[in-house]
């Protein structure tokens, strides 16, 4: 079977969703969907088998065959284990929306379109080998959660939050589409599989290192790494569900893929391995920083994802050093190793976590930590499920988030030791700000859940009485809970079908097999340093964690215009304001002043472009000779003009114009030009028509208090533009720079196109595209005039349509 | 004030038809010799324009009682339609085809699938310039 085309199942699937929404009322529309992740998850798991012997997959559809253009799904281990992630955790996410969203309140026919549709869009991202194609999918997802954001568009956060991330992604989006076209004409190729083999061909080039940064931003931007990550704590306006799947589970991860999967087109390079290990770390700090300042649960866990991402993103970075090292000796295979690892527990506890905060939210009626407390006892199943998520995320044992953690903390060690680029000196930072991020991390672990479960309850703050959750809600939280235990138990065996693979597809050409990439987890593994730095967390942590109360307001110190979210703020303060002054300043709403805008850009520019090239030349030698019907013709022209000119009534004016008109149609009866001279006449007779039907609407006619200043700048423009219009025609006409085309029609109209009008045969085969617009505008043209006259909004209200 | 134009009623009673024949015709001729779809839309708007002039807009309304946006749409229809419909026998968008036919009562006759195309400029002219007409002329 071409599986390609599973990419597209689900949006496909998307099309009967409205449908089953409004005939099958009594049933939750989510039960149809879940069938969708649930057979996809089946199905790819049957390629286990395949990328665990190192092999993969690939099936292709044509797109755009001249440009190179393809869907081509290519299955390796990486791909594979975003794919299982992606249908895995979106069949869980599904399950637990059916019981989160009320199937009469909600209008789950477009919750479940965006959803189908970014699952589509989340699995070309890891499928595709095409960067074009990778490309459009990479801002379908953009779009989707653009549009799942504000799924509650009434409220205003919503909005704001979905316009926020929509810029910041599309921004880096764009950037990547930048690096991919400069990738494309370095390599020559769209396909990543083809540009990894040619890696050692691209480094050198021009443009690699503005491709890097281009490819960076918009993984950087998507991933929510500092300093763009201000867009990931307003996308949690979303529902929940959303919140769990897009961002913290797949949608945030596809820059950590996208950074693993150019990893080994990028990897030799110094900047790689700075920018992505150092922004990673960066970003690990600032985030577990920020989150102990949160008092909304899902900010919380907004700012810990944000942190999570930048931990992944430093380990992808250190695992590209092992390209600069001998395999033998490496210790940074455990970086790759590291971060694929994280990945899956990351996806799996934050997943769980975000579900219980929609269970607290929901069950309470808020989200504020400040109100909450408690709740132990009438919510121990989710207090259960949110403390094994809780304790994974802080690096606990026996939950799987303490290995990879351990892991890191491996990595990170082995960055001081690397002594090239500079690390010698600086690598020494590296586990000093992940040991401090980690206590970090454990502050805002247990603030989340002992803060929300323990301690005593605040009655008076809710508004509902708290109960435990539906059971059909906590199972997917449940099965993520017991998942963060299992893996905890079984690392090796994760490690071996979904970790390894992946490895080896990051790393291409450092493994030939994924049996060679030889990272044996265990929970026990001596007194290391990483075991010492896990007590030093562990201790400072409790410490702190205790004393917060004391230490918390020290964040209310910054001040809010000075933090990213300010400055985000103000530049689009800036951009509306400054925008809008710059409009007023040249839009006066007269009609008069933009046809002298144009007039004067056309006369200049035009003029300008003439003497600058040397292109003014008048052959008299090719000009028709002169004959009494022309003369005549331009004397009745000339005398039309001085009477508009002169006249006192406007209908005066409108039949003098009319004039003008038919002696040019004259023109073309005299220089042989049927067809100009038909088209002319009926044009010109139609305006008149036209004029004539407005004029009852039309102001009478006045001298507008005209001074003699603005008479001469009118005479001015109008000669100037007749000036120029005769000066073009005249060189235009004089000089060929090119063979005149006319010839090809006269020897092809009959026999090619079956016709012997040239002109017309022209407007309907030669050149039918621009017909085809031409009437497309008109079109358009007709339907703003009707809608301009007729579709009068009542009254003058406000035009600012975000209000 | 109530103008007498008994003249002019009359003669656009009379004028109209030949206007709107001469549009089909000149619609017919283009491909050989001047003509076309888009001087012939022209002319037949020109046509209704004079009954316009002559009578007044409510009554060219019951003449022809149809929605001219409408007829803008089925244009652009048809003329999309044929050039896509290329597609379907596998050559490029917009590739024409065209041969000689005997049809009954035409006698020889050369037909193109560019008359289609044609055909839909025709009814994109005439729909949009009645709308825009009725538009600014119709009583607001």
């Amino acid at each position: 079977m071409e599986f390609v085309l599973l990419i597209f199942f689900p949006v496909l699937a998307a099309i009967f969703v409205p449908i089953l929404f409004r005939k099958l009322k009594s049933i939750h529309t989510g039960w149809f969907v879940l069938i969708i992740p649930i057979t996809l998850f089946i199905y790819y798991t049957g390629f286990i088998q395949t990328t665990m012997n190192g092999g993969h997959a690939i099936s292709s559809l044509e797109w755009i065959p001249s440009l190179d253009i393809s869907f081509v799904s290519y299955i390796d281990g990486l791909s594979l284990l975003f794919s299982l992630l992606i249908t895995g955790i979106g069949a869980l996410v599904v399950l637990y929306s059916i019981f989160y969203l009320d199937k009469t309140r909600e209008k789950l026919n477009n919750f479940y379109v965006y959803l189908l549709m970014f699952m589509t869009a989340m699995l070309g991202i890891v499928q595709s080998d095409n960067i074009i194609t990778l490309y459009l999918f990479w801002e379908l997802t953009s779009i989707s959660s653009f549009l799942l954001i504000g799924y509650w568009y009434t409220r205003d956060g919503s909005r704001f939050g979905a316009l926020k991330s929509m810029l910041i992604t599309v921004f880096g989006g764009l950037m990547m589409l930048g690096g991919f076209v400069l990738l494309g004409i370095m390599g020559d190729t769209y396909s990543i599989r083809e540009l990894i083999a040619n890696a050692s061909n691209l480094v050198g080039q021009e443009f690699f290192i503005l491709a890097l940064v281009l490819v960076l931003l918009g993984a950087f931007t998507k991933s929510a790494q500092f300093p763009f990550y201000i867009w990931l704590p307003d996308a949690m306006e979303a529902p929940t569900p959303v919140s769990a799947y897009l961002h913290s589970a797949t949608m945030v991860k596809a820059g950590l893929y996208l950074v693993a999967r150019f990893t080994p087109v990028f990897a030799v390079s110094e900047v790689w391995i700075w920018l992505v290990t150092g922004i990673g770390l960066l970003t690990l700090f600032w985030g577990a920083f920020f989150a102990v300042k949160q008092t909304d649960l899902k900010a919380i866990l907004a700012f810990s994802t944000v942190s999570q991402l930048g931990l992944i993103m430093s380990l992808l970075g250190a695992s590209a050093i092992s390209y600069h090292v001998d395999a033998g000796t490496a210790l940074f295979k455990f970086a790759g190793f590291a971060a694929v690892f994280h990945l899956i527990n990351h996806a799996v506890f934050k997943g769980s976590l975000f579900m219980v905060a929609g269970i607290v939210d929901h069950e309470t009626g808020t989200r504020d930590i400040r109100k909450l407390g408690g709740l132990m006892g009438v919510m121990p199943i989710s207090f259960t499920v949110a403390f094994i998520g809780s304790m994974s995320m802080a690096g606990l044992p026996p939950f799987g988030g303490f290995l990879s953690k351990e892991l890191f903390l491996t990595s990170t060690l082995a960055l001081k030791d690397f002594n090239l680029f500079n690390f010698s000196t600086w690598g020494i930072i590296f586990p000093i700000v992940a040991w401090i991020a980690s206590v970090f991390t454990f502050i805002y672990s247990f603030y989340f859940v002992f803060k929300t479960f323990a301690g005593k309850r605040k009655k008076e703050s809710l508004s509902v009485e708290p109960k435990e959750a539906p059971v059909g809600m906590l199972i997917a939280p449940v099965i993520l809970a017991v998942l963060v235990v299992v893996i905890f138990f079984i690392p090796n065996v994760v490690g071996d079908t979904l970790v390894n693979p992946a490895v080896v597809a990051m790393q291409a050409g450092l493994y030939s097999h994924p049996s060679e990439v030889l990272v044996h987890v265990s929970a026990w593994h001596g007194w290391t340093p990483e075991l010492l730095m896990t007590l030093g967390i562990i201790g400072l942590g409790s410490i702190l964690f205790l004393t917060m109360r004391k230490w918390q307001p020290l964040y209310n110190l910054q001040p809010e215009l000075l933090s990213l979210n300010g400055l985000y703020d103000s530049l689009m303060m800036a951009g509306e304001k400054g925008m809008n002054r710059l409009s007023r300043l040249y839009m006066t709403g007269v009609f008069r002043t933009y046809l002298i805008y144009m007039f004067v850009s056309i006369v200049v520019i035009t003029l300008a472009t003439l003497f600058i090239k040397d292109a003014f030349k008048v052959d008299f030698n090719s000009f028709a000779p002169l004959n009494a019907y022309g003369i005549l013709t331009a004397v009745l022209l000339i005398l039309s003009v001085v009477m508009i000119l002169t006249a006192k009534t406007r209908i005066t004016a409108v039949i003098a114009l009319g004039g003008v008109g038919y002696s040019v149609a004259f023109f073309f009866v005299i220089y042989k030009a049927p067809d100009l001279a038909l088209t002319q006449l009926v044009i010109e007779t139609i305006t008149v028509v036209l004029f004539l039907l407005a004029f009852h609407r039309l102001p009478e006619l006045k001298r507008h208090g005209e001074s003699k200043g603005f008479r001469l700048g009118n005479f001015i423009v109008a000669a100037g533009v007749g000036i120029t219009m005769a000066l073009v025609a005249l060189s235009a006409h004089s000089q060929k720079l090119i063979p005149s085309i006319s010839q090809f029609y006269k020897d092809t109209v009959y026999s090619e196109a079956g016709g012997g009008n040239i002109v017309n045969v022209i407007l309907v085969d030669y050149r039918g595209f621009d017909t085809l617009f031409e009437i497309a505008v008109l079109s358009i043209a007709g339907i703003g005039v009707y809608s301009m006259i007729r579709l009068k909004l009542p009254g003058k209200g406000s035009t600012d349509e975000s209000k | 004030m109530k103008v007498n134009d008994v003249v002019l009623q009359t003669a656009a009673k009379v004028v109209f038809f030949i206007i709107l024949l001469f549009s089909i015709f000149i619609f017919f001729a283009g491909h050989y010799t001047p003509g076309g779809g888009f001087v012939g839309g022209l002319l037949a708007t020109g046509a209704i324009a004079l009954l316009l002039l002559a009578y007044d807009l409510r009554t060219v309304q019951q003449l022809l009682p149809f929605n001219f946006m409408i007829v803008v749409a089925i244009g652009l229809l048809l003329s999309i339609g044929m050039a896509s419909g290329s597609i379907i026998f596998n050559v490029p968008f917009f590739t024409h085809a065209f041969d000689d036919f005997y049809l009954p009562l035409f006698g020889a006759t050369s037909l193109h699938t560019a008359m289609i195309f044609d055909a839909g400029v025709y009814l994109v002219v005439i729909g949009a310039a009645m709308t825009i007409i009725q538009a600014i002329g119709g009583d607001s």
